[in-house]
């Protein structure tokens, strides 16, 4: 049985640049326009504009708003000054990984939850259930249009479209309000690409209108749109999770090298004994980043042997575009987690050569 | 998008072409659309039999991998080389370069079995929406 499938605003404007819209997480996205390889050279020498509208915005607001989300992320929300973000992950009370996102302090209470599309009902439902009953809280998600501008040229793109100077300097993780081409906007340096770039909030309304701006606005500084084939390429050389793959429900963020969004000594979270009582008697897996020393490409689910027997498996591989390899990621028991240790990839019967390397794979 | 004519085709999105005593095999258009750019070709070696509608390898793309089905039997007599180091040769030429094996077939009948190019472009529109 098909269900119905959303659509961003923008889907139009995807179709008239002759985008292949597929199916992901519930909505019909972009996964490429010109191909795949293109727009993710692009990102990395020039710039991309990415509709990432599918994914889940929550605003919760009032005095207790960043006291209420802090309870609910590992991250130590309590210390995040207006106009900053960090990144951060969910957990349920076995300190098991129901999340990753991004947390927003827009105002002094207004705290914005950025959250993966694939995960928008599990976290509305979450949020709902734990949050307190006087803590005003939306799912803006249907509202909201997001779109990631990003690239070493992101600055050129923004200055192109009038930003202020505030906006063209705004730090690393910090969000401020903007307008843009005449939308009124959150703008933050934020992204999924391991490039410098911006991330731009903006009503349902104006996003045709921002779209077609930046696009233009891009123009002489080599932006092109970018779908989620290259938005994939991307964050895998640069070692950021994508959840469902490299993270879920059965990982805590220990063991996929996460321990640095977890603040054990800060206020306390859902989750939190859990995760002590994990670092305290230790984790026997983690998770790696490999890259192919043979002919093939590793993907998820394919089994990492060593010795003859299955030592752990795969969670995301690709060609890496820019690093020139093959590359990916998975889960391996520790002792054989250390850079250089020899893994085989079981690709379709054939246990094919790789090697354990430093992540990212990236790094701009 | 229109089919070279002078093709045969597979319900898989291969093409099949009869060159003297030999048939050359390729992906269609189609197929290259939806993979994306072609990273990796697994084919099999010179003198290996590959049956009919049965793998006779893989193909890979940045996102996904594929297999490849034999349009008809018998003996591979030759791999297309080049895609080892140029899998990008299949998006730019499917049907010129972008050739991946041919095949000596162990009956040629077997080819009137396909699809031509107007049956398979209906094919294809049955496939979309």
């Amino acid at each position: 049985m098909s269900e119905t499938l959303l659509e961003t605003p923008l889907a139009d404007e995807h179709r008239a640049l002759g985008a292949r819209l597929v199916p992901f997480a519930g909505w019909r996205m972009p996964v490429q326009y010109e191909g795949i390889k293109k727009e993710h050279e692009a990102v990395r020498t020039r710039a991309g504009l990415f509709d990432v509208s599918h994914m889940g915005e929550i605003l919760v607001e009032g005095p207790n708003a960043i006291a209420e989300v802090d309870r609910l992320v590992t991250n130590d929300v309590s210390k995040l000054d207006v106009g900053r973000a960090l990144y951060t992950v969910c957990c349920n009370d076995y300190g098991l990984i129901l999340d990753d996102l991004i947390v927003y302090r827009l105002e002094a209470e207004k705290v914005l939850v950025v959250c993966n599309a694939s995960n928008r009902e599990k976290i509305v439902a979450h949020f709902a259930k734990s949050l307190d009953l006087g803590t005003p809280w939306n799912d803006v998600s249907d509202e909201w249009t997001l779109l990631a501008l990003q690239g070493p040229r992101a600055v050129d793109v923004m200055k192109e479209l009038g930003a202020t100077a505030d906006l063209i300097g705004l730090p690393s993780f910090h969000v401020m309000h903007a307008n843009i081409a005449e939308v009124e906007l959150w703008a933050a340096r934020t992204g999924y690409t391991g490039e410098d770039g911006f991330e731009l909030f903006c009503a349902n309304e104006d996003a045709v209108r921002l779209w077609r701006a930046v696009l233009e606005a891009g123009q002489k500084h080599g932006l092109k749109p970018v779908g989620l084939g290259a938005r994939d390429t991307l964050r895998l050389e640069a070692r950021l999770m994508l959840y469902g793959h490299d993270i879920n429900e059965h990982t805590h963020p220990f063991e996929a090298g996460l321990g640095w969004v977890v603040k054990l000594d800060a206020n306390d979270f859902i989750g939190r004994e859990a995760l002590r009582g994990i670092k305290a008697s230790g984790f026997d897996r983690k998770l790696v980043g490999f890259e192919m020393t043979e002919r093939g490409i590793a993907r998820q689910g394919y089994p990492i042997i060593v010795g003859g027997s299955r030592v752990g498996e795969v969670t995301s591989g690709s060609p890496g575009p820019t690093v020139g390899r093959n590359i990916g990621l998975g889960y391996v028991p520790k002792a054989l987690s250390k850079v250089g240790t020899t893994l085989g990839i079981e690709i379709r019967g054939k246990v094919v050569g790789a090697v354990v390397v430093r992540t990212p794979f990236y790094k701009r | 998008m229109t089919y070279p004519r002078d093709l045969q085709y597979t319900r898989e999105h291969e093409w099949a072409r009869l060159e003297g005593d030999v048939i050359r095999v390729g992906i269609t258009a189609y197929a290259v659309e939806q993979l994306g750019d072609v990273t990796l070709v697994d084919m099999p070696a010179p003198g290996e039999d590959v049956q009919a509608h049965e793998r006779f390898g893989d193909i890979e793309s940045v996102k996904t991998v594929s297999e490849l089905f034999a349009p008809v039997s018998g003996e591979v007599v030759d791999v297309n080389a080049a895609l080892e180091s140029s899998p990008e040769l299949v998006n730019e030429g499917p049907y010129e370069d972008g050739w991946l094996i041919t095949i000596r077939p162990s009956d040629q009948a077997e080819l009137d079995g396909l699809m031509d190019a107007a049956k398979y472009e209906e094919y294809l529109g049955t496939l979309d929406g």
